[in-house]
């Protein structure tokens, strides 16, 4: 069977950082593989190891600077990475769910995979929707915030731990072929071998346009437009200490004694 | 007039306090257009349920009968249901777990767009304002669209609604299709307890991703000693296996309110506050000032951990 597993290159901003209109000024963003789908992408390359599945394939939605990222699952053991990138989605500040759905389904139909993974959520702009958005969008089966599969998946069925709030998990039985919202702790992510670093330049890299995919420049215009972007107002009246540490120290001291906490 | 459909979350029998606040959001948006707000309560002791959830303001609660726990695929059926038979502008869902697993299928079911983990909300009866965060809360967004909507709204934002309400009470006759239920919950199990209770705790010095290295945990366990404290830590720690799932303060770990609280190296993501913020007092260190811990913080130490924390253990030993 083929596990598709959707990765995405999400940004990190720097602790000072500015904002130009509705975007954070590229000078202060840095590039990453988003933390859950480094997760999913190692829960594809485990099922594939216990031989239960025999291809792992990684998609993304983004530009071509991305590639290097998208390489990275490569280097850690997929066997091919596919990339969909547009002229038209070039101008677009924030793709929402319905766009990446409408993208994402393309690929979906025509890789035909039986398991489909995502991270639960992007770092950067956390819509936390695009795994279960999918698989509702195909009529596939899913389950949300994943943080245990078990690798026989027998019968037809993954059976799944699904983590809720407060320290209860939900032990759930999801009906094949599903997507699943990968959840972080889920396992602990490879790094990629030196080995597997030089191998990624020779492995398949698909890119597509969205003409390739059949797919109208209508549906992935999205609903929701970004109109600002601002530093949230600190609401604090917190004491801000910004001295040496030798002088940081006694005043937290003198606190924290006064609290009757400190011996 | 928009007319607002607000859904409630409940497990093992007991509606969760997002439940409350997602009422006050729909009822706010449905006063600012002169709406009527709707309220579904779905599956477990939906009659109980309906006469908690008749709170002020709320002009009818809708009961679906069908199961006794959380099921997405049901909640996708009857929701789209109600949207059919009632019409809202818009479906408000709380942005929990159970929330971002059927809130995207509803918005996909009924070709709605969908806005997720809303702070704010306004409308004008034909666009919504909604206002989000990005990168970790270092930045909110104001987004527009227009039309009816699937919303989802972050907990502790509003306040719960309170005061009896004179709602209608009706049973809502959902079809229910059994073959497009292809997942099933077989238990719950808590996890996470153990021998070590930080809810217990008096001072809980808290470790984040800032520490880097398994090995500089010896940094923090000195200080927590010097202070007669207790470890607890942020969600990254304990997914490397570092520390024990006990000691893991957030929304899927603990909820603490110790006297003083020192996050080390913690952002404040929201699901790490959501486990912490009762705290009496809180005191964060951290390099990035702009870090959203120090803005709730009672004590901001904008400074290198490795600098501060062994000044801290040595002023206390
Ligand atoms: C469904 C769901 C549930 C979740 N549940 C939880 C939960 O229960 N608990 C939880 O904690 N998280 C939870 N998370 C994860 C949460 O979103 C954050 O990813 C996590 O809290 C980040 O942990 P952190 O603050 O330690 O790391 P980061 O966000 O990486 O922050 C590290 C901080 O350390 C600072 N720093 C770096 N170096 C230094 C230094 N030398 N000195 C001082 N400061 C330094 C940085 O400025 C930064 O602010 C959940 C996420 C999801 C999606
Ligand atoms: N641009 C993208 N390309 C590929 N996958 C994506 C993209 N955006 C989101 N995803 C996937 O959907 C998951 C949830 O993202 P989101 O719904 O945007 O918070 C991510 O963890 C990714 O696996």
């Amino acid at each position: 069977m083929e596990i598709l597993v959707t990765v995405k290159e999400v940004s990190t901003v720097e602790d000072e950082f500015g904002i130009e209109n509705t975007t954070i000024v590229d000078q202060y963003l840095n590039a990453d593989l988003n933390e859950l789908d480094d997760y999913a992408v190692e829960e594809a390359l485990q099922l594939q190891e216990a031989g239960i599945a025999d291809e792992v394939v990684t998609v993304t939605i983004g530009p071509e600077d991305c590639e290097q990222t998208l390489r990275q699952t490569l280097a850690k053991g997929a066997d091919r990475a596919v990339r969909v990138w547009d002229d038209a989605l070039e101008n677009i500040d924030l793709l929402d769910v319905g766009a990446k759905t409408a993208i994402l389904r393309a690929i979906v139909e025509a890789e035909e995979p039986d398991l489909v993974l995502t991270g639960v959520q992007s770092g950067d702009d956390n819509w936390g929707s695009t795994g279960v958005s999918l698989a509702a969008e195909l009529g596939l089966e899913w389950g949300a915030v994943v943080n245990h599969l078990k690798h026989d998946l027998e019968d037809g069925t993954a059976s799944d731990r699904r983590e809720l709030e407060g320290g209860v998990e939900e032990l759930t039985e999801i009906e094949l072929p599903a997507a699943l919202t990968i959840q972080t702790g889920i396992n602990e992510p490879r790094y990629a071998s030196l080995r597997g670093i030089r191998q990624p330049q020779r492995k398949e890299l698909d890119v597509h346009t969205l003409g390739d995919l059949g797919i109208d420049e209508g549906a992935v215009e999205g609903a929701v437009t970004v109109t600002d972007m601002y530093e949230p107002e600190s609401e604090t009246d917190a004491t801000v200490w910004q001295v040496r540490p030798e002088e940081t120290a006694p005043e937290l001291g003198e606190l924290l004694h006064e609290k009757e906490v400190a011996p | 007039m928009s007319d607002v459909l607000a859904v409630t979350d409940h497990r093992r029998g007991e509606l969760r306090d997002v439940s409350y606040e997602t009422i006050t959001a729909g009822r706010q948006l449905a006063d600012e257009t002169d709406g009527d707000l709707h309220v579904a309560v779905i599956s477990g002791p939906v009659d109980d349920f309906a006469q908690i959830c008749n709170r002020e303001g709320v002009d009818a609660v809708h009961t679906v009968k069908y199961g006794e726990e959380f099921n997405h695929d049901v909640y996708t059926q009857v929701i789209t249901q109600l949207y059919d038979e009632l019409a809202p502008q818009y479906v408000l869902t709380p942005n929990s777990v159970n929330g971002l697993d059927y809130a995207p299928a509803v918005a996909n079911a009924l070709n709605l767009p969908l806005v997720t983990d809303t702070v704010r909300l306004e409308t004008n009866g034909d666009t919504l304002i909604a206002t989000c965060e990005m990168y970790g809360g270092k930045v909110e967004t104001t987004s527009e669209l227009t039309g009816n909507a699937v919303v989802t709204i972050r907990g502790a934002e509003w306040p719960g609604a309170d005061g009896i309400g004179d709602a209608e009470i009706k049973e809502f006759q959902a079809e229910i299709d059994e073959d497009a239920i292809r997942s099933s919950v077989t238990a719950f199990e808590e996890v996470g307890n153990g021998n070590v209770d930080i809810t217990e705790a008096d001072v809980l010095v808290s470790v984040g991703r800032g520490i880097e290295e398994e090995e500089n945990l010896e940094l923090i366990e000195d200080l927590a000693d010097a202070l007669d404290a207790t470890v607890s830590s942020s969600r990254p720690i304990v997914d490397n296996g570092w520390l024990p799932k006990n000691r893991q303060v957030g929304q899927s770990g603990k909820v603490v309110t110790p006297d003083i609280y020192i996050a080390i190296g913690i952002s404040g993501a929201v699901q790490h506050v959501a486990g912490m913020k009762g705290s009496e007092m809180i005191v964060a260190i951290n390099t990035d000032p702009n870090a959203p811990i120090m803005d709730i913080a009672d004590y901001a130490i904008h400074d290198d951990l490795f600098d501060v924390v062994p000044a801290l253990t040595e002023e206390f030993q």
